[in-house]
């Protein structure tokens, strides 16, 4: 079954348009990376499939239910899912209590070994009893990777998760995500303007320019045969912006 | 004297702080919707509430006064004069205070924090509470600015409580009385204790501001 099913899907600010009729099934079972430039509606593509903003036109489905965007009753559905923000903020409260979030809002109340397990398979153990807000840059991913994937969600959203990290963080957060996926086939969506890491840990990439898709396939062939001359030039860094 | 001296403390805490209670019951939520969600003329009541912040005592007393003099629409609660009518005045000055400052710091916990609880599967009223817990500091803040408003307040007061012996004077009253009466020193132990009073709010403040960032 189909994750997220976008069909149609349009947005703009103001005015201006940000995606413009964007057809894009995230399947069940894959990594999908979603690359481009900056500024080009990646992080937009993101909001929309996470139901945190409505398009204009078009349809968001998740598990093949489309989003009503009436006050609650999209709930059950997005439950699925979970999505990291590019700039993850903490709550004003322990690590611990941070992970914890997302069992305490499904009625969860033995949440000690859940959140033991999370914060351990992020490097992020002896770190329960800090206070979230002091977290360094890269702690505070960790933990939201942590918060994020402590409830198990079957749909992993994330916004270029590791950047601005140095490279021992962005080593244990990649390997972090290709281990959940695997152990759950999950859908993993990222969205990325670091090539390298999509051609990493990506099994499908996607190139949006322009707010429109340009071309959808296997990261392997995106990277070594691509089909289409604008994605030729986009992932051998001759485009320039 | 130490007798009166105690009483008129003890009063001057119990009409503040029921006053407090009452206003930040009711400032606090309306102020927390008010910054959580798009009310209909929701623009027109923020100019309103932050025009309140200047609302002159004495205008409150008079207004309060006549609602409740026995010609007056609230006549019938026979409480010009008790401290009733004092807790009445106060609400009226603070409810705007209690519900602006909340409105601020409800807002400015910023639209990460709602998105992150929307993001990790929050109803509407799990990001609600999520969000007044980041805004706890504010809100506390908001309901300590009240205390402070209403205890340090005379002009309302004094029109409304008629500042009677043993009944409705309080600290703010009392000074006024003692000052014209030349009773300088009983005046400045009464204006101390006003301070400690200030003092002890500002403590609790900073403690929970601490608190918040350890």
């Amino acid at each position: 079954m189909t994750a997220i099913d976008l069909s149609g899907v349009s947005k703009a600010y103001d005015g201006n348009p940000v995606l413009i009729g964007v057809d894009l099934a995230m399947e069940e079972d894959e990594i999908l990376a979603i690359i481009g430039p900056s500024g080009v509606g990646k992080t937009t593509l993101l909001r929309l499939a996470s139901g945190l903003e409505r398009p204009d036109s078009g349809t968001v489905a998740i598990l093949g239910t489309p989003l009503t965007y009436v006050n609650g009753r999209d709930l059950p559905l997005k439950r699925h899912m979970a999505f990291i923000l590019q700039k993850p903020v903490a709550f004003k409260e322990t690590v611990s209590e941070n992970v914890a979030y997302g069992l305490k809002v499904r009625d969860i109340d033995d949440t000690e070994d859940l959140v033991a397990h999370a914060l351990e398979a992020v490097g992020l153990a002896e770190m329960g009893d800090r206070m979230a807000t002091r977290l360094s840059g890269g702690e505070m991913q960790r933990m939201a990777f942590a918060r994020a994937t402590v409830f198990e969600p079957s749909i992993l959203l994330l916004d270029e998760f590791t950047a601005n990290l140095d490279p021992q963080n962005v080593g244990v957060l990649e390997r972090a995500v290709i281990a959940y996926q695997r152990e759950r086939n999950a859908t993993v969506v990222i969205v990325t303007h670091n090539l390298f890491q999509a051609r990493r840990i990506s099994t499908r990439t996607t190139l949006l320019l322009g707010g429109r898709l340009v071309e959808t396939g296997p990261t392997e062939r995106i990277f070594e045969e691509p089909e289409d001359e604008r994605t030729r030039a986009f992932v051998s860094g001759e485009m320039v912006f | 004297m130490a007798s009166e001296l105690l009483y008129v403390t003890a009063l001057t805490l119990a009409v503040s702080g029921t006053a407090t209670l009452i206003a930040s019951l009711i400032g606090v939520p309306l102020g927390s919707r008010l910054a959580l969600r798009e009310t209909v003329g929701g623009r027109a009541i923020k100019v309103f509430l932050y025009t309140m912040y200047g609302f002159p005592p004495v205008l409150a007393g008079l207004i309060v006064y006549l609602m409740l003099s026995n010609d007056g629409p609230l006549g019938f609660l026979d409480l010009l004069f008790t401290p009733g009518a004092m807790i009445v005045a106060q609400v009226l000055l603070i409810t705007p205070i209690v519900m602006g400052l909340t409105l601020s710091a409800v807002s400015e916990v910023g639209p990460e924090v709602k998105d992150t609880a929307k993001t990790l599967g929050a109803d509407e009223r799990q990001i609600s509470r999520t969000v007044l817990r980041g805004a706890r500091v504010g809100v506390i803040t908001a309901v300590m600015v009240g205390f402070g408003r209403a205890i340090a307040e005379v002009g309302a007061v004094i029109i409304v409580g008629g500042n009677i012996q043993w009944h409705t004077r309080v600290l703010t009253t009392a000074i006024v009385l003692e000052t014209r009466r030349g009773n300088f020193e009983y005046a400045v132990v009464l204006g101390a204790i006003l301070l400690v009073i200030a003092l002890s709010v500002y403590l609790v403040l900073s403690y929970y501001q601490e608190r918040d960032r350890r």
